[in-house]
């Protein structure tokens, strides 16, 4: 046994051109953003105010800064693998396969954990506190805590570019391949590592939220006046504490198997590699709708809000969100009908898939309801959320199709399905979680974003959209299978060239996105959102001011009826004048402080030691996280007082921008 | 205050505004707790916390039902090798059993003296607690180590894997909870009964008698069943 385990030299890729520059273009990029903070003199700013910050709306930017660069990371992946296929029929390509199966591996892994995760919770985080109308979540500290651990994971997947590899096994790593005879190298290690590590932080998110919107509500606000944000995200949390859990033991057992040579998953001594597609998926399909419901809920939000209407059948949507969260759990099987469990288990579970679309069918029409006669306002949120309805709609027909076992026996694996969980993840999650970033980007920031170039995004981003997977249906309808490296059958051509056409329309899309925020920043003034309301918006976030106090309200609302900001908007507006001014008591907010960020460094220390078989390391890396645990624990501080006098500044500001901005007598 | 809460009217107003009865608060400053009513705003800290912790329970149970699923699929894969017949010994189990369940009692013990707020008493419970706990650990430990030295370690089949996996995960938790337990009495003594240790006690109450529910689970489906096959 070595010092550094299995480590040394030969672990950086210097043969492989690709993964070895681009990584030193990675890390030139990331020591030149630490070079220019260190010369703006940012870092005590950085550490104070964002690092050690337990701030939810804080927390929740850096969550979808994280999945913002993490998104584009895996589009770089995805670019690579459509050209790779398009430059490969009856030829080499230029990635071989060993590398090609690692991207592949790495898209997927990175998309769903590191990308779509981080900015469904970052939303969540920021928006769920602000539409409840209280000061933050129930554990800010953990709440840091879960960040971090998700940035070490999305830190351990990309260091696997430089040192050593990824997993070759695929999104899900199904054994016997992941197994160590199998896959002797560590880039399973660095999945397993990975995510394991992630997904405590993402258990940890999943306990404070649901605790929060459980416990922690304005006064007045019944379960019944919750945005229905806030139910979906409800039901997306209790998936993540019902279902996260799985994946940890599941992961679990894969890595005593690769490590200490336990027997689930072998092909000997009785192990039962079905059960682990059982297991991961078992947590896998909830996780799709871990996703998906958040953005359901921004969905709501942005086509009440931009129809001007209350959102059409309220009670109906409550009741299809918990219906969707409980079937969720009963289709898991679908996703490989090929096992073999025979026909009647494979019809309940195709009719199980068939049921749950009529909880999602319920909420498409109350959608278009709540539009119906409304006074529509056509800005970017609302484009990203028509552009949904009906390529979610497509997707959905086709998951249907696919829900039929016979039809599946054919469609397994096949490009057909790439397709169909592309057409409802970007349609559904990423469109969504694009809706929500521009409708919530001026209550986080004070400014909107610039509509020109988010119009230009959302028609580029769709035009692309389409233009890659219709064909990529076709292409699985034709007979090609998933993850190929090289493809041999001359008919397809056509549709990789159009499917790889597609993705630069899509590029440009994305640098519409990159431009919108540059010209967004630069024209910040003129964009300035004085009203803390820029959409005439109905729930308490458009309540408090743009930015919001860190203490998000200086009295909490009181809340009287569904909409609970629009009730007490048109009651000023009725009287025209606000409420008298409040009396304001001293709050406690919690103190800053650094344990999440600690706690993230020992566990990149234990991930790495781990999957380099480096035990002196990961034993320090445990003792590490021990201590900040105790120093934590030991702490007197917990919380500070925020005087009278701050809050009535404060709201005395608030309120003078309300009164500007609805035309009211101004109070004071 | 909001501007709604400064609309005229008492009984009947609030009627108007609430036709479905959902309820609210007249004030918005009570400091009660929030139920699905949604009166009074934020729960207090220690309903709070209480709270966060069972859905962590729940969460850890469903860790749990995980093992356990994967113990009910490979119990019989014995690859040829021994079955828990041949390794279980019922009454090594009896004791560990009766440990366990003891410590139950002595922290329940310890969280009355608590709220008596009599430091020597709940130390000195804690202290059985632990070594209760400390017991049933190193039971399981030389449990665990006659088997391997009888070749019947986890490597040797699924049924083994998945016994040592699932038992093993519930001593780890034993051992953390040790760990914790520790801490926690240090803290106590240097910091006295403040509210956050007070909800810490709180926390580790329910993740004691959390760990007996899952063992019972373990002794009747491992050990007792498992024994008879």
């Amino acid at each position: 046994m070595t010092l550094f385990g299995k480590l040394s030299w030969s672990a950086i890729p210097i043969d492989q051109p690709i993964p070895l520059i681009t990584s030193i273009a990675i890390m030139l990029v990331i020591l030149g953003v630490l070079a220019w903070a260190t010369i703006k003199r940012w870092w005590p700013y950085l550490w104070r105010e964002w690092i050690t910050s337990v701030d939810h709306k804080r927390i929740g930017v850096m969550y979808c800064v994280l999945g913002l660069v993490m998104l584009i990371r895996g589009f770089a992946d995805a670019i690579m693998m459509r050209t790779q296929q398009a430059a490969a029929i009856n030829a080499p390509g230029y990635l071989p396969p060993e590398h090609y199966d690692q991207i592949f591996s790495a898209h997927g892994t990175i998309m769903i954990f590191f990308g779509a995760m981080p900015l469904v919770i970052g939303t969540m985080n920021f928006v769920i506190p602000l539409q409840l109308g209280v000061r933050d979540v129930a554990f800010p500290t953990l709440n840091s805590t879960g960040f971090w651990l998700t940035a070490t994971g999305a830190l351990l997947v990309n260091m696997s570019l430089l040192i050593g590899e990824f997993s070759r096994a695929g999104w899900l790593p199904y054994p016997p391949l992941s197994e160590g005879r199998y896959s002797p190298g560590v880039g399973v290690d660095y999945y397993l590592w990975a995510i394991q590590i992630a997904g405590v932080g993402t258990l940890m998110t999943g306990i404070n939220l649901v605790t929060t919107i459980l416990k922690m509500r304005a006064p007045g606000m019944s379960y019944l006046r919750m945005p229905m944000f806030c139910w979906t995200s409800l039901a997306s949390n209790m998936l993540i504490v019902a279902a996260f859990p799985i994946l940890t033991a599941t992961l679990a057992m894969l890595t005593l198997d690769r490590y200490l040579g336990f027997h689930f998953f072998t092909n000997e001594a009785g192990g039962n590699m079905m059960m682990f597609v059982n297991l991961i998926w078992a947590w896998g399909h909830p996780e799709v709708y871990i996703l998906i419901l958040p953005a359901f809920g921004i969905f709501s939000e942005v086509f009440s809000t931009f129809s001007s209407k209350p959102l059409f059948g309220y009670r109906s949507m409550v009741a299809a969100t918990l219906f969707i969260c409980i079937v969720s759990f009963m289709v898991w099987l679908h996703h490989f009908f090929t096992m073999g469990a025979g026909a009647d288990v494979n019809a309940a579970f195709g009719i199980a898939t068939s049921i749950i679309a009529v909880g999602t069918g319920v909420k498409i029409y109350n959608w278009l309801f709540t539009m119906y006669r409304g006074r529509i306002r056509f800005e970017t949120p609302m484009l990203w959320a028509l552009g949904f309805i009906v390529t979610f709609v497509l997707g959905g027909i086709t998951g249907v199709l696919l829900a039929v076992p016979p039809a599946d026996f054919v469609l397994h694996n096949s490009m057909f399905l790439v397709a169909h969980f592309h057409n409802v993840i970007i349609g559904g999650v990423v469109f969504g979680v694009f809706a929500g970033l521009t409708y919530w980007f001026p209550k986080a920031f004070g400014f909107r974003l610039h509509e020109g170039w988010g119009q230009a995004a959302f028609w580029f981003s769709l035009t692309g959209f389409v233009i890659v997977f219709g064909p990529l249906y076709v292409l699985g309808l034709e007979g090609m299978t998933r993850r190929l490296q090289h493809v041999e059958v001359a008919e397809w051509t056509p549709w990789l060239l159009i499917s790889v056409a597609g993705v630069g329309v899509m590029v440009i899309g994305m640098l519409c996105q990159i431009m919108q925020l540059i010209v967004s920043i630069r024209n910040r003034d003129q964009l300035r959102d004085p009203t803390g309301d820029p959409w005439d918006g109905r729930s308490l976030e458009w309540y408090t001011l743009s930015p919001p106090p860190y203490f998000n309200f200086a009295v909490l609302p009181d809340v009287h009826g569904e909409e609970a900001y629009w009730t007490t908007k048109r009651g000023a507006i009725e009287r025209e004048r606000l409420a008298p001014e409040p009396d304001y008591q001293p709050i406690h907010m919690p103190v800053n402080n650094a344990t999440g960020f600690v706690t993230a460094f020992f566990a990149t220390l234990i991930g790495f030691a781990l999957i380099w078989h480096i035990w002196w390391l990961a034993i320090l890396g445990f003792v590490g996280a021990y201590a900040t645990f105790v120093i934590f624990a030991w702490r007197d501080r917990e919380e500070y007082e925020i005087g009278v006098d701050e809050l009535r500044a404060t709201e005395r500001e608030r309120r003078r921008a309300r009164e500007a901005w609805l035309g009211l007598e101004p109070s004071a | 205050m909001s501007a709604a809460s400064a609309q005229p009217g008492g009984e009947q107003a609030r009627r108007l505004h609430d036709p479905y009865k959902l309820g609210r608060s007249d004030t918005g400053h009570e400091r009660g707790e929030a139920t699905g009513h949604g009166k009074g705003g934020p729960a207090s800290k220690r309903i709070i916390t209480g709270y966060g912790f069972w859905i962590f329970l729940l969460s850890d149970i469903v860790m749990f039902s995980a093992f356990f699923a994967a113990y009910a699929v490979l119990a019989a894969e014995t690859a040829g090798g021994p079955s828990g017949r041949d390794l279980f010994d019922l009454s090594n189990v009896a004791i560990e059993t009766a440990l366990l369940l003891a410590s139950s009692f002595t922290c329940g013990l310890a969280s009355i003296a608590t709220q008596r707020r009599e430091m020597l008493q709940t130390q000195a419970w804690l202290l059985v607690t632990g070594l209760l706990g400390f017991a049933f650990v190193a039971l399981e430990v030389r449990e665990f180590a006659g088997m391997i030295e009888h070749g019947a370690g986890p490597q040797r089949s699924a049924f083994l894997s998945s016994f040592f996996a699932l038992v093993g995960c519930h001593g780890l938790h034993v051992s953390v909870g040790l760990l914790w337990l520790g801490t926690m009495m240090a803290q106590l003594w240097v910091k006295d009964f403040r509210p956050a240790i007070l909800r810490r006690l709180l926390c580790f109450n329910l993740f004691w008698h959390a760990l007996d529910i899952i063992w019972i689970g373990i002794f009747t489906i491992v050990y007792l069943i498992g024994s008879g096959l």
